[in-house]
């Protein structure tokens, strides 16, 4: 049976599915025997969810002409 | 080649020729993103239109050492990217951490040393939520830059690994370690913010 660190060692790769079956199904075995496990493997989600809201949620993109043209003039400088 | 690689190309040449059309094409057709993510992560206009024009001057004089690995768009992102975390970090004092510091640790046995507990969920109402986005945002300008971008090109831009590799002069293997370490220490940072445990 994989190991606490054995797991969280190899996280991002289950976390984006690269994880070839076998390993896959001994990581899915190993997360319903611990709950520390179970709980690690939650935040780690929870971050990278948080992470794309704190940067990517929608915000306006309009960008007003005269800071355009600011920046065309400022590389003339 | 594929046909937008050639497109990039002959714009990078361009660009490195001085052609200011091809400036003023690019500076238009990537500031709604750019100005888009600044604003976000600067949370107030003033900077993150500050911020946007630093990162294009910063971005015409590095125009000769860029070199070409990646698309232009994708460099330009990283630059912006740099540039209003950067901002941030010094407007709000934040110290950069040390992602050793703050990587989980095991026992001899394999177990967690300190088992992690379990989070609480993101709150509903978007006061909360929108004083959680700037607590993210400040862990996320805390992490060391070659841990941060693997961690942005990939989560937020949505490269794919060997684009990120490409990107940043890495093997793929270096760049699932360090995105890996960047996610670890991230989730580490927002612990204390996020644990059910008081």
């Amino acid at each position: 049976m994989l190991t606490c660190r054995e797991l969280i060692d190899f996280l991002n790769e289950y976390v984006d599915g690269t994880l070839e079956a076998a390993r896959r199904a001994e990581f899915e075995r190993h997360v319903r025997l611990c709950r520390d496990c179970e709980n690690y493997l939650a935040s780690y989600r929870s971050t990278i969810d948080l992470c794309k809201e704190a940067l990517d949620a929608p915000v306006p993109a309009d960008v007003p002409e005269e800071l355009v043209l600011a920046i065309l003039a400022a590389r003339e400088k | 080649m594929p046909p937008d690689e050639v497109a990039d190309a002959a714009l990078l040449a361009r660009l490195r020729a001085g052609d200011g059309a091809a400036y003023e094409t690019l500076v238009r057709a990537e500031s709604p993103k750019l100005l888009r993510v600044l604003r976000r992560i600067l949370g107030s206009e003033d900077d993150a239109r500050d911020a946007l024009q630093e990162a294009f001057v910063t971005a015409f004089r590095a125009l000769k050492d860029f070199d070409g690995r990646s698309r232009v768009s994708t460099w330009l992102y990283r630059v912006a990217i740099n540039a209003g975390l950067m901002r941030l970090r010094r407007r709000r004092h934040l110290r950069e951490c040390s992602v050793e510091d703050v990587l989980p640790a095991f026992l001899e046995d394999g177990h967690q040393r300190d088992p992690a507990a379990a989070w609480r969920p993101a709150p509903d109402e978007e006061v909360d939520r929108a004083r959680l986005r700037e607590v993210v945002r400040d862990k996320i300008a805390a992490l060391p830059e070659t841990y941060r971008e693997p961690l942005l090109l990939y989560d937020i831009q949505g490269l794919d690994t060997a684009e990120v590799a490409r990107a940043l002069g890495l093997t793929v293997g270096a760049v699932k370690t360090r995105l890996h370490r960047a996610r670890q220490a991230l989730r580490a940072l927002l612990n204390p913010a996020m644990s059910e445990v008081a």
